[in-house]
Order: C-alpha cells, then structure tokens, then sequence
C-alpha cells in the first residue's frame, strides 16, 4: 500500500485511474493481474507508454521495466510511440474488405495525407490498418479512439473526419 | 450503438431482451432477470450440472464442446480456489454478437457467471472483454455494481450463505488470447502465448485453479435454460444442438446484422430470406460459415442445416456465428490472402509451424495476387497449409490453413487465372457496395 501511495504523487495519473488500480488490485491473488488493462489505462492519460510511465507501472507491480515491455509489444492497442489525437483505425478484414474497407483506407490516407501508422504534422489523426473490430455486420467499420463509425462511404467518413477537426 | 434487425423467423431468447433497457437492473429483474439464480440456488450442483447439459447447450465461442459436460470436469474437491473465466475477447473474423449482448443485456452474462459458479463451486468469476470495447466498459460496471448492490453477487448471495465475485478485465488488442489458455496468460498480467495441454484448465486453469472457461453466449444463455428447462431448450434446435444461435450476418448482403435463429437453420434460407439476398443483381460466389478459421463453402454446398454436425460434416464448420457472403464481384485469392494477412499478425510466435507458415503463406499469396505466381505454387500453398494442420501448439494454426485449403481447392481455376504475370482479373470489381 505505501508503494502504491508514493506513486500517486510520482506520476500524474487522474484520481480516476488510481481508484481504480488500488480497486483492480483487490480483485486478484497477483498483482501482476493488472498489467494489460492498467497499461491500457495508463496509455488513454499519456497518450503512449513511455519509458517513464513503464517504469512507474513496472514498480507498482514489482515488475522489471523489461517485464513490462515484453507484454506491451505483444498487444496491438499498446504504444510506446505517441499518435495522433484522433487515432483513425480502418478495418479491412473480410466483411469489410467486399464492403470496400480499403478504399476506405486509401481514402483517409488521401484525405490526411499519411500512410499507415503515419501521424499528421499537427499531431491531430494518426492512421492505422487494423483487423475485426467487432463490427462485420456494420460494414465497413472505422474507430476513431474508442468510437465506432459503422456502415461508412467515403462521403460519410470525411464528415466523419470533419467532425472530429472541428472538436477542437 | 449498432444497429438492431429483426427477421419473423426469429427465436428471441439470448436477444429478448436487446433493446428494451435491460442495462437497468429493475428493467432486468421485470423481464425475468435474476430469477434463474434464485432457481439454481436451490437446485444441487449437480442438478445444474444437468440441466445444461440435457439442454444441449454447445459452446458459442467456436468448438461447439457440450457445456455441461465441460463442466462436470471440474472436480468437486480442490485446495485451490476455482474461477469462472468468461471469454468475451471476440476477434474472430465475422464476429460481432458477443458486444450485443454487453452492450444490451450485461446482467444476462453476470446471472450465467454467477450461476456457472454455484455448478462447479467456484466463488469468483472473470469477464475478459476485448480492449476495443471500451464503450463497454462503463455499461458493465455499471451492472456489476447494481448487482453487487442487490445482492444478487458478493457476499452472501441472496441470503443463500454463498460468496461469489465478479470482475470486469479489459484485454489490449490480441485475437490469440481469445483461445483459452492464452486468455488466461492474459488475465494473468502476460503476453498472450497458449499452455500445452493436458492439464486442461478444467482441472489446472487461472492461477493454478480448476476454471471453467465458456464464450459471453454461452454463459447468456444458461439463465434461460434454468428457467425454460433442458427440455425446452434442447427442442428448440436440433439433435444435440440445442437452442438457438446469434447469426452476425455480413458481407454481400442486402440486410446485413445479427439475428438469432434456431440451431439447425437453413444456410440458404439465412442468405435469401434473412439476409434479403445477394445487392445489385449479382450471384452469390461462397460463404464463410462461422468466421474466418472455417474451411469456405460455394453456392451450390448452402442448402443444409446450420448446427455443429451437419457442417462438421459438409466438411466446415459452425465456428463462432460469423456468416460473411461474398459475390461473383470477389477475387478469392485476395480473399485468401486477406485471411492469412490476419493470421500472420495475430500468430503469437511462440511455435514455428504457425510463426514461419502464415508469414511463407502470406508471402506466397500476396506474390500470386500481384501477378508474381507460378504453377507450383498453387500446389505449394495447399502442401504448406496442410502441413500446418494438426502440427501447431494451439488450433490458430489450424485456423489459417483451413480456410485456406477449402478456397485453394474450390476455387482453383480463380488462382490459375492469375498466373503468368496476369493482373487480377477482379481487381476493379472487389468493391460492390
Ligand atoms: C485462436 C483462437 C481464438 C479464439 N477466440 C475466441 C474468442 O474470441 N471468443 C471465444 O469465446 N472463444 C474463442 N476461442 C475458443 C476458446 O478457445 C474456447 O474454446 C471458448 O472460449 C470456450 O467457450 P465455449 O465452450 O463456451 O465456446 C478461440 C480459439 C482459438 C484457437
Ligand atoms: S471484418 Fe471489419 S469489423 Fe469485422
């Protein structure tokens, strides 16, 4: 308990992480349990996971540093680079695919003018290619952070975009 | 958040509740929620035990393993604590039902967990959901907390005298660990890399205990049969598959979505009357039945019954409720090449068979698809696949080589008309909708 008290003041994390780390905690008999939805967590607040916050993580746990990045490069949501504020994530798995998913996809890198995994210059989408989001029977699917954009065109994901540009 | 169907054919029972405020704990309870619990509170053990395996529940998440039975593994006595593990990573291909059923009835999950404890004696159950469901997460909790605060988990459950936990556990993007010891490495706080087995994790599961491990489904679907009876429920689908089944129909569709019909179902009745058919005219070319791991049937194979054995034995399978049509617009060798792109990403590494098949397979594919392909390889890529088949440490390699076996031979003449430097001769079709 101490330890997790005197990271509460190393690392700026909302009161909404730390109540629910010190919660999750409770939950299992290791506290290692908690790595994969904590990194997550953590990585929505900073943005990516970056060797401070992996370091931070890893003493919460009792975990080396290197611990810690061997899970991080196993899961596909996980960063230690940072992305854009608006993460633009195209499904182009099957049910997307024959629904027009790439295009889709060559859409936004036209539109944004980036590549897979690129960033724009400030730093508002990142663009990512990824697999089944879960949305098959809405294709084609996009999620941009957690928001899913179901049964998309071209036309619509540009609102789309347009949307999000204007929320700042 | 995504969009509801309905179709008159329709047999609501895990769905009967989508869309009718069931997040809300008083909602759930007037529409029967928590009643099944209080039933199996009472009942023995063994009597749950029963039930839902006389009800001829088979597993929602792919293997379609009778549950019940799958239960009774757990031995009654042990000096580790057991666990209930809920599999709601959800990333097969074509799979879209289990974020239904969070999204529109969480208690109906919660009640199966609680009840799947009170059959194997377990005193805490996890619910693993996929991280890209995020938007989940606040319905969950949401539910957990109401029913902790009911009294219906925690502490002395309803008065019974028995304890029972449940955890919400957000996954970070990973289909592997959809497979049942890698979903527990996961849970574990590890890269997501599969035990060997035996011991199963019936016996040695989650920190060492007995666990039961069942798909979001098929843990929904438990309330209703305790309350409906084994006997009801089994009749409402076929010989051995009872029940009913949520369909995610997508692709080429005029009415893509989820419905839920009765196990045994006509294929082709799905495609043309609940699916409203092929758009734009076109013809249907084949069909993904139960996500992408399972071996593709043509347009001529889809008159049979949708239940786990006759597709077993029309050479596929059930799978995870997945059903993607594709039109005579599609190539099928950058269909297959699509399908090993994903399993090439998702293999965990950690056996070679699968790490060095899907990358080769994929290489060879996307060479082919490019107008790079010679003769042999056609041949190559079936060798390749079939050798990866039964040979993998965990069925992720099984499910990249078959898909790939059934489109290579089914659809031969599509990748010979690639060869010789050719461009894809659907290239500019692939987009039909
Ligand atoms: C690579 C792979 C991925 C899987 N993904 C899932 C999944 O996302 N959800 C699921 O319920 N089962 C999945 N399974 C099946 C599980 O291993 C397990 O059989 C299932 O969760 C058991 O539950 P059931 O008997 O209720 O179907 C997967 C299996 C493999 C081999
Ligand atoms: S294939 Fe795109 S969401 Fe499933």
């Amino acid at each position: 308990m101490a330890l997790v008290v005197k990271a509460f003041f190393s690392m700026k994390f909302s009161e909404q992480f730390e109540n629910r780390f010190v919660r999750m905690l409770a939950h299992y008999p290791t506290k290692r349990s908690v790595l994969v939805p904590t990194l997550l967590y953590a990585q929505d607040e900073t943005g990516y996971l970056s060797p401070e916050v992996i370091h931070e993580i890893a003493e919460r746990l009792e975990l080396t540093d290197l611990e810690v990045e061997n899970v991080i490069s196993y899961y596909s949501m996980l960063t230690k680079t940072p992305r854009g504020k608006y993460n633009v994530q195209v499904c182009t798995n099957i049910a997307c695919l024959v629904r027009g998913g790439e295009e889709l996809l060559d859409h936004c890198k036209h539109k944004l003018g980036i590549r897979n995994k690129g960033t724009t210059a400030d730093g508002m989408f990142s663009l990512e290619e990824v697999e089944c989001i879960g949305a098959c029977s809405w294709a084609p699917a996009v999620q941009v952070n957690y928001d899913f954009h179901e049964n998309l065109t071209t036309e619509r994901m540009d609102e789309v975009l347009d949307e999000y540009r204007a929320k700042n | 958040m995504a969009s509801l169907v309905s179709h008159p054919d329709e047999v609501k029972v895990v769905s009967k509740r989508f869309g009718m405020g069931a997040t809300n704990i008083d909602r759930y309870c007037e529409l029967d929620g928590y009643t099944a619990l209080q039933k199996a509170l009472e009942m023995q053990p063994d009597a749950i035990i029963n039930e839902v395996k006389n009800s001829g529940l088979r597993g929602r998440g792919g293997a379609g393993f009778n549950t019940g039975l799958k239960w009774s593994f757990v031995p009654k006595q042990s000096a580790k604590p057991k666990y209930i593990l809920c599999n709601g990573d959800e990333s097969e291909p074509g799979t879209c039902k289990d974020r239904l059923i969070f999204e529109h009835d969480p208690h109906a999950v919660i009640e199966g967990v609680v009840i799947a404890g009170l059959a194997v004696g377990a005193h805490a159950g996890y619910i693993y959901v996929r991280g890209e469901y995020r938007y989940l997460l606040e319905i969950m909790q949401k539910a957990i907390d109401g029913a902790y605060a009911r009294g219906f988990v925690g502490k002395n459950v309803l008065g019974s005298g028995y304890n029972f936990d449940v955890y919400w556990h957000g996954g970070a993007g990973a289909y592997e660990v959809g497979e049942e010891s890698a979903l527990m490495e996961s849970l574990e706080g590890k890269r997501g890399i599969p035990r060997i087995r035996p011991p199963f994790p019936a016996v040695v599961g989650l920190w060492g205990g007995p666990t039961v491990i069942n798909n979001v489904e098929t843990l929904a679907s438990v309330p209703h049969i305790i309350n409906g009876g084994a006997e009801w429920f089994a009749k409402l689908g076929t010989p051995k598959n009872g029940g009913t089944r949520l369909f995610c129909l997508s692709g080429h569709l005029n009415r893509p979505g989820v419905y839920e019909l009765p196990m045994g179902y006509n294929l082709k009745k799905m495609i043309y009357d609940v699916g409203g058919g092929i758009p734009n005219g076109r013809k249907l070319k084949a069909v993904v039945p139960g996500g992408s791991s399972c071996p593709l049937l043509t347009a001529d194979e889809i008159d049979l019954p949708m239940d786990f054995d006759s597709l077993a034995k029309a050479g596929s399978m059930l799978g995870s409720g997945g059903l993607v049509a594709v039109d005579d617009t599609t190539c099928m060798v950058k269909f297959a090449l699509r399908i090993m792109k994903f399993y090439r990403h998702e293999s965990c590494g950690w056996c070679i068979p699968c790490r060095e098949g899907t990358d080769w397979l994929e290489k060879t594919l996307k060479r082919f698809h490019s107008g790079g392909g010679i003769e042999k390889d056609i041949d190559n890529i079936q060798y390749l696949s079939e050798n990866m088949l039964g040979r993998t440490f965990c069925p992720l390699g099984d499910a990249a080589a078959l898909p790939t076996i059934s489109i290579v031979k089914k659809f031969r003449k599509e990748f010979e008309d690639h060869l010789e430097g050719r461009p894809c001769p659907f290239e500019e079709h692939l987009v039909s909708v």
